[in-house]
């Protein structure tokens, strides 16, 4: 009886699948340590490019742009998860009413529409009310495109989260609000924390919709990387997206993680 | 907790009866005002006259469209001809997202079949190793593919110490660099939704076709294919739509011989001469190809499910 599952070929592919994924981030990061300031000869182990990206010519540039990186990330991934954990609750346990499957075409809309076309829409909608481009108005639109994302694994969280709990609450008088606080919210946490965190990478990694809502002299971590990048890849450039990614591996382990340990329990 | 409660699927709960609308109000409110009316704006501005420093005048006018379109020639005095130079650009555009996605569903898919048949323990695994890169800032991934290929990078080195190769490829600024990296951005968009349709397959159809003599590849193109259909236009639509509008491919590895509609539309904006009607034009047409695209999706999905 042969494998109905297997297929000839389909493992190396995989596998070749995986090494094209991996292969570039691999060799960028094995050469962020490396000694020779010529980014191709391998000169040895080093963290001297480590050291330079916090203490180098371009230390104080990539500390701005951190900081606004991660503040901005921190509020719109707040924000966003505020805002999807309300919509979740609304499009898994408040029934049915009109409008339903066009707020879920509402939440999706910012996955559909071309980033680009996005990035285009916000300047021109900025310029036209008057605000000013600057840290705001990167704020404002990383909610947007940050809320499909919480949304995820918050509504997945919710669904597989049987309202029995709430329901015997509120047969002992809670109110509707006592038994979402005291009863869902606590059981949803991992949901939430996924939903916050992915949101999270999400405005950390936006490099296009931000590049035009920027506004001149403000600088997120992409944006500085970028304008580094167009006069040739160097080596403290290289440092800093290997710690860009390690953020980025961190919060999806993270993420995972807790997503597992919340099913298993 | 019960993980699986019999009737855990609370999806048709409705113990905040009656709160719906309001808790729906903060995505409504936000999504509405800043990317609904932007995008409305947007549309707005295609048809405005442009400003010389970057901007608009608020006059009427199908200026923006009829320079995408039409060629009047040098003082507009001449009898319109077609403009092939924009509707190049979407076409290569077009083109290039198009292979991208063939590209990706032929590595896509035996990957996520290969993921989702494995036992479950070691199937969390696989699927976590091909997420880890959806997650990972696009923009490095690009900087580091372009390290990878460049004239002196270590694909190079590589292939010239292994004998395959005597002078090093120039491959960065090349079409195929640009392909190269539309179909490495966007490959993980592929595997995931295929997985998901994978994941639900049931095998006694291949038993089934299996008895009555099919081979498996018999298996794979009259009964697998047709079954998860669905994931693989998922992924295809996943892949092609943000590679007909990607930038950082286009810029970081193409140069100005691989322009694609990103590149056009951001050039509009940046700098004293650009265009922005024509660059808001420009961005309506993409989505009007984006949403058509979605929408005979949704149009396919919805006769589907009646059958």
């Amino acid at each position: 009886m042969t494998d109905l599952r297997h297929f000839t070929g389909f493992r190396p592919l995989t596998v070749l699948c995986l090494f094209i994924l991996y292969a570039p981030l691999v060799i960028v990061a094995v050469y962020s340590f490396n000694e020779s300031t010529s980014i191709t000869r391998w000169g040895g182990f080093s963290l001297k490019w480590y050291v330079d990206v916090f203490t180098g010519p371009e230390a104080p540039k990539f500390r701005d742009a951190a900081i606004n990186s991660f503040t901005i990330a921190i509020g719109a991934a707040t924000c966003a998860t505020l805002i999807a954990t309300a919509a979740a609750v609304a499009m898994t346990r408040a029934g049915r009413f009109r409008g339903k499957l066009a707020s879920l075409a509402l939440i999706n809309l910012p996955l559909m529409v071309p980033e680009i076309v996005t990035a285009v829409a916000s300047l021109v909608f900025f310029i036209t009310i008057g605000l000013t481009t600057g840290l705001l108005t990167i704020f404002l639109a990383h909610v947007v495109f940050c809320i499909p994302f919480a949304y995820l694994p918050i509504s997945a969280r919710m669904q597989s989260v049987p309202d029995v709990y709430e329901q015997a609450a509120m047969d002992l008088y809670a109110t509707p609000w006592e038994a979402f606080r005291l009863i869902l919210l606590p059981l949803m946490a991992p949901g939430i924390l996924s939903g916050f965190l992915l949101a999270f990478i999400i405005s950390l990694d936006d490099f296009l919709i931000t590049n035009f809502v920027k506004g001149a002299g403000v600088e997120t971590l992409p944006t500085a990387i970028f304008g580094s990048v167009k006069q040739g890849i160097k080596p403290n450039i290289m440092a800093i997206s290997t710690l860009l990614l390690g953020v980025s591996v961190v919060c999806v382990t993270l993420s995972w993680l807790i997503g597992r340990a919340g099913q298993k329990r | 907790m019960a993980g699986a409660a019999p009737q855990g699927a609370s999806a048709g709960s409705d113990i905040y009866r009656g709160n719906g609308p309001r808790l729906l109000l903060p995505v409504w409110l936000w999504v509405g005002i800043f990317l609904v009316a932007p995008v409305l704006i947007m549309a707005v501005y295609s048809v405005l006259t442009k400003e010389f420093r970057g901007g608009v005048i608020w006059d009427f006018t199908l200026a923006a469209y009829d320079q995408f379109f039409l060629d009047r020639g040098l003082f507009g005095d001449e009898p319109p001809r077609i403009e092939w130079t924009y509707i190049g650009i979407f076409w290569r555009s077009i083109w290039q997202a198009g292979l991208a996605t063939v590209l990706c569903l032929l590595i896509g898919f035996p990957t996520a079949w290969f993921i989702a048949t494995r036992p479950a323990r070691v199937r969390s695994v696989w699927l976590f190793l091909i997420t880890i890169p959806y997650w990972v800032n696009l923009l490095i991934r690009t900087v580091s593919m372009k390290f990878l290929i460049r004239d002196t990078g270590p694909l190079n080195e590589f292939l010239l110490w292994a004998g395959i190769i005597d002078t090093p490829l120039a491959l960065v600024n090349t079409n195929f660099a640009v392909q190269l990296g539309l179909f490495y951005s966007y490959l993980p968009f592929m595997v995931l939704p295929i997985y998901a349709a994978v994941e639900r397959y049931d095998f006694s159809l291949s038993e089934a076709a299996a008895d009555l003599y099919a081979d498996s590849w018999t298996t794979l193109r009259l009964i697998i294919l047709p079954v998860v259909k669905p994931g693989i236009v998922a992924g295809c639509i996943l892949v092609f739509v943000p590679s007909l509008g990607a930038f950082l491919a286009p810029e970081l590895l193409g140069g100005a011989k691989t322009f694609m509609i990103g590149s056009l539309i951001e050039e509009q904006f940046k700098g004293a001469a650009g265009n922005w009607p024509f660059g808001a034009a420009a961005s309506m047409i993409l989505l009007s190809i984006v949403m058509a695209v979605l929408l005979l999706h949704a149009r396919a999905q919805t006769k589907g499910d009646r059958t």
